[in-house]
């Protein structure tokens, strides 16, 4: 009789269900600012206090932010990834020094390599407030327009450059 | 006797008589303002520890948030509006109550809608049984079994 099936059925529904759910990492919090206009910034450049990049300099050109902090163990991690891209030329990578002190970050990346174009030093963590940041290392993709079009949370790894990051920018470079 | 009452009456005077609150020290202007940073606290969600909440968290992303709730409540915005401030940032998942919306709506009238769908199966269900009743059989019993 077809109706004994629809407990199989309910099974089977509410497997479905919990298997999508399997692997998905519940510390890996969706950001609501992909693809909205990355927030309004201007912050100093570590090691020289006069001088700040902010939003509007770093326009009309594809580039990485990427939150790091000497504190930060897993920045280790993705930094010698940052390194090989930076000197490749493959990516513009900018840094944003969050919740650090200046002398850390110098001997941090003195000893690790310092593969940033530039670095904004967010020492309260103000500016990782507006971009929802919450822990490092994270790394935003920002399109030549101003628009964040993704969020990594954790280490990036080569294959997360190529498989997600890449192919964003591929468009946005040429256009 | 009297001394061991005294005794236990006095530990649980030493029982917090509420959960340990967030312990930064704020300049609450009174009473009213600390009760309300701490419902406040305790309905977001801190994102590093998932967990718990701001007011539980000792962590440093959480105490950089309950001191921007905090100057939020000075610069005089709503409960509201520095809900929606830490949603714009950080999404829906701070809230740990989530809005009625209609991405929620499944979530919040999900299981009423099963316990309709149940009540109407049960109706049915009873209906069906009371119209075989006068002719209780074995047969009709085990066609019903499930």
């Amino acid at each position: 009789m077809w109706r004994a099936l629809i407990p199989l059925i309910v099974f089977a529904l509410i497997g479905a269900l919990l298997w999508s759910g399997i692997g998905n990492d519940p510390t890996l919090v969706p950001s609501p600012l992909v693809g909205k206009p990355a927030p309004e910034f201007s912050a100093p450049v570590l090691n020289e206090p006069q001088r700040s990049i902010s939003k509007q300099d770093l326009l009309g050109q594809p580039y990485l932010l990427n939150v790091f902090a000497s504190w930060c163990p897993a920045c280790r991690v993705e930094h010698p990834v940052l390194n090989d891209y930076a000197q490749r030329g493959e990516l513009t990578i900018y840094g944003l020094n969050y919740k650090d002190l200046p002398e850390d970050a110098n001997r941090w990346l003195a000893q690790f390599g310092n593969p940033y174009a530039g670095i904004l030093v967010d020492p309260e963590g103000r500016i990782g407030l507006d971009f929802g940041v919450y822990g490092a290392p994270e790394t935003f993709v920002i399109d030549a327009q101003g628009t964040i079009v993704y969020k990594h949370i954790g280490p990036l790894t080569p294959a997360d450059i190529e498989t997600k990051i890449k192919p964003l920018l591929q468009g946005d470079r040429s256009s | 006797m009297s001394r061991i009452l005294l005794i236990l009456l006095l530990c649980l005077g030493l029982a917090p008589s509420q959960p340990a609150l967030a312990i930064d020290p704020m300049a609450f202007k009174d009473r009213a303002e600390e009760v309300r940073f701490q419902k406040l606290v305790r309905e977001l969600r801190c994102l590093q520890c998932q967990n718990q909440t701001l007011a539980d968290s000792d962590a440093e992303i959480a105490k950089q948030l309950r001191e921007e709730v905090f100057r939020k409540m000075q610069e005089g915005l709503s409960d509201r509006e520095i809900e929606d401030f830490l949603v714009a940032r950080y999404g829906e998942f701070v809230l740990y109550r989530p809005r009625v919306e209609s991405s929620t709506a499944l979530l919040w009238f999900g299981p009423f809608v099963l316990l309709a769908l149940g009540a109407v199966l049960l109706v049915l269900h009873f209906r069906k049984r009371a119209r075989q009743a006068p002719a209780a059989t074995a047969v009709a019993q085990t066609e019903e079994e499930w």
